[in-house]
């Protein structure tokens, strides 16, 4: 048996292979339930239903679902230029504490048009800072950036934790560490009324609409397709490789910052060291399942935001452990790689 | 100032930097051994997570706790058929396939952990392995009570270690993984089969791995929680860089960060309400990252790694 390299891949098959491939790992996943002896297609429409059955629920899964955008954005940025940023977990959570420093410590006095955009790009600016260090340390000593940007999740974390235990710590909070919540007027405005679905959805949309703007249409886009296509050759065609890793990287690291400050600014009002359940880390397989592009990170979002949110409803109707979704999430990225290999080759005998 | 000397001087310090260093030594040899034959292995920290749960969760069902170990390592060989499956077969990138086995091999031992042990308030525990005193060598003075006196789990990693370093640089074995890592077409005519190597070292590095993460299960806590691997299995992949991909100085390289957290640990307790404990458990995280900005430039990476190797392709 040998593997051919198609010579051109029909349209057809870009777009279902996505829809394939999270069949596949619904499919991996049922037999996991099945083992636990549940019912398989009944937890599968508790998970339908529990995420979008409701209004209240199906706005709940769009809120879980923007950081997920925006982190699953930070990924595919990264990812088409060959930069492994692994670090949007951290980015995140740095993102996050600024917001809730700066808006506590020195701008909450200012009015909310002008606090709001400002608080965002702190936010995002935390992000790209923390990215930078693992870009520094590949352009500087060749390190290869996936170990150090995902050694800096532990760092960020722990240092926000050091923050809300110490100087940023809410002094209401009864010693639980909790940052101190920032100004009311500078939470995002809802999106509907009585339900937590904020502007930052529509935020998420919007860039990933910028996103694949730039990425399809300006010479930014193009040099950094080319630094991931063939560094050595896009070198040689005259792309300045550093100059946009750096500008990547920072696309890249203020995307996650800002998915930090969004939630922060538009659900929680305050940090926790559980303020996300491993957004960074769930963004790596949105974008995957999004074979990175930006339009289709959205739909790998609500996906995702999908079997989060509806696990949790199936789990306490039929005892499944709600890791369920976890696993047919890590699962979905797994079938989503064999899925593009075979839109890249054929089988040979 | 003689606190400091006080840590340094006592036994108890020498003897946790075993104990720290072992499941180190494991995760770091399996990841040196996938990564010799050219392929990064990015899964180590899932596969370690793995190892941990299915290792307890067997003696906890009964299994005595070798038998536990070696469940862990064959969990940890089949997750490395995965990642060879889709790395070498399929030649896809070896980063993003290793961070899929991750994420699906931790997610995946919470689901099967919570699915057979309910949520309880204290978790249920193991008798786990119990520190040998080595004859004669256990009553020599301070080095006696730090060195010969671990569980039998931590002389084997170092013994692997040994074991190791023997088959890669003096055995046939050895020369055939260290060629398929540097020029799997060289190797190739040199009647090697890389894909052959790559799926071995792959699997028994993994199963390596999967040791590694028993360990923290069956000897150096009794009970398994989610998130216990801490990080561990990333601070391995960078202990290969420092190590240059060598067994002895991943030996050494491990025991060398075994003794700054140790230290650090005690540290901790001696400077406590001075400086933020968070200061001192980011500590092995800075260290790893030092270790690699040191470590990158002068090791020499074996040339092939992260490339898909394809008959006739190129």
């Amino acid at each position: 048996m040998r593997f051919e390299r198609r010579e051109h891949r029909p349209l057809s098959l870009l777009i279902f292979t996505p829809v394939v491939a999270v069949i596949a790992a619904l499919a991996l996943a049922g037999i996991l339930i099945a083992i636990a002896g549940a019912p398989v297609l009944d937890a599968y429409r508790r998970i339908l239903t529990g995420a979008f059955g409701s209004r209240l629920s199906a706005t709940e899964t769009l809120t879980r679902a923007t950081p997920l955008m925006l982190t699953g954005l930070a990924a595919a940025v990264a990812f088409r230029a060959r930069l492994w940023n692994i670090g949007a977990e951290g980015q995140f959570y740095l993102g996050a504490i600024a917001v809730a420093a700066a808006s506590s410590k020195l701008l909450g006095n200012l009015p909310a048009p002008i606090l709001i955009p400002l608080l965002l790009l702190i936010g995002a600016v935390a992000g790209m800072v923390l990215i930078l260090v693992p870009l520094w340390l590949r352009l500087r000593f060749s390190v290869d950036e996936v170990v150090t940007s995902l050694l800096l999740n532990f760092i960020a974390v722990l240092f926000v934790s050091m923050l809300i235990d110490g100087v940023l710590k809410d002094p209401l909070a009864f010693g639980w560490p909790q940052s101190q919540s920032v100004s009311d007027h500078a939470m995002l405005p809802k999106l509907l009324a009585r339900s937590r679905l904020h502007i930052g959805f529509a935020i998420a949309i919007a860039l990933a609409v910028v996103v694949h703007f730039v990425q399809s249409r300006t010479v930014f886009g193009m040099q950094s397709r080319a630094a991931g296509l063939n560094p050595a050759g896009a070198v040689f065609a005259g792309v300045p490789l550093g100059k946009t890793l750096v500008k990547v990287a920072c696309l890249s690291g203020g995307l996650a910052g800002l998915a930090g400050a969004i939630e922060v600014m538009g659900v929680k009002g305050y940090v926790t060291t559980d303020l996300s359940p491993g957004f960074g880390y769930a963004g790596i397989v949105v974008a995957m399942l999004a074979n990175l592009n930006p339009l289709g990170v959205v739909f790998a979002a609500i996906f995702t935001a999908t079997m989060f949110v509806g696990a949790d409803g199936m789990s306490r109707g039929l005892g499944i452990p709600t890791y369920i979704a976890d696993v047919t999430v890590a699962l979905s990225l797994l079938t989503m790689l064999i899925a593009l290999f075979f839109t890249q080759y054929r089988i040979r005998r | 100032m003689t606190q400091l000397f006080d840590i340094i001087a006592s036994a108890g310090l020498w003897a946790a930097i075993l104990r720290i260093a072992t499941p180190l030594i494991f995760g770091t040899l399996g990841a040196l051994l996938c990564e010799r034959a050219g392929v990064l292995n990015l899964g180590i920290e899932g596969i370690m997570t793995f190892g941990a749960m299915i290792g307890w969760l067997s003696v906890y069902h009964g299994a005595d706790l070798w038998t536990g170990l070696l469940i862990a390592a064959i969990a940890g060989g089949v997750f490395g058929l995965l990642h060879a499956g889709l790395t070498v077969t399929l030649g896809l990138s070896q980063h993003v396939s290793g961070l899929g086995v991750t994420l699906f091999a931790s997610s995946f031992s919470y689901y099967v952990f919570r699915l057979i042990v309910p949520l309880a308030n204290t978790p249920p525990t193991i008798a786990p392995f119990q520190p040998i005193a080595i004859p004669g060598l256990s009553t020599l003075p301070f080095i006696g009570p730090a060195f010969f006196t671990q569980t039998a789990p931590t002389y084997l990693a170092m013994l692997i270690a040994l074991l190791m370093a023997y088959i890669i640089f003096r055995t046939p074995v050895g020369l055939a993984i260290r060629m398929t890592g540097e020029n799997p077409h060289a190797a190739e005519a040199q009647g090697v089969n890389p894909m052959k190597v790559r799926y071995g070292a792959v699997i028994i590095g993994s199963a390596l791995m999967g040791m590694g993460g028993a360990f923290l299960t069956l000897s150096a806590f009794n009970s398994f929680f989610p998130t216990m691997v801490q990080g561990r299995g990333w601070i391995c992949i960078a202990l290969v860089v420092f190590a240059s991909w060598r067994p002895g100085r991943a030996l050494f390289g491990a025991l060398l960060f075994a003794f700054f957290d140790a230290f650090q640990l005690r540290l901790q307790t001696v400077l406590s309400g001075l400086v933020p404990y968070q200061l001192f458990l980011m500590t092995p995280y800075i260290l790893s990252i030092a270790a690699l900005a040191v470590m990158a430039r002068r090791a020499r990476v074996p040339q092939a790694l992260m490339q898909p190797y394809r008959r006739g392709e190129r």
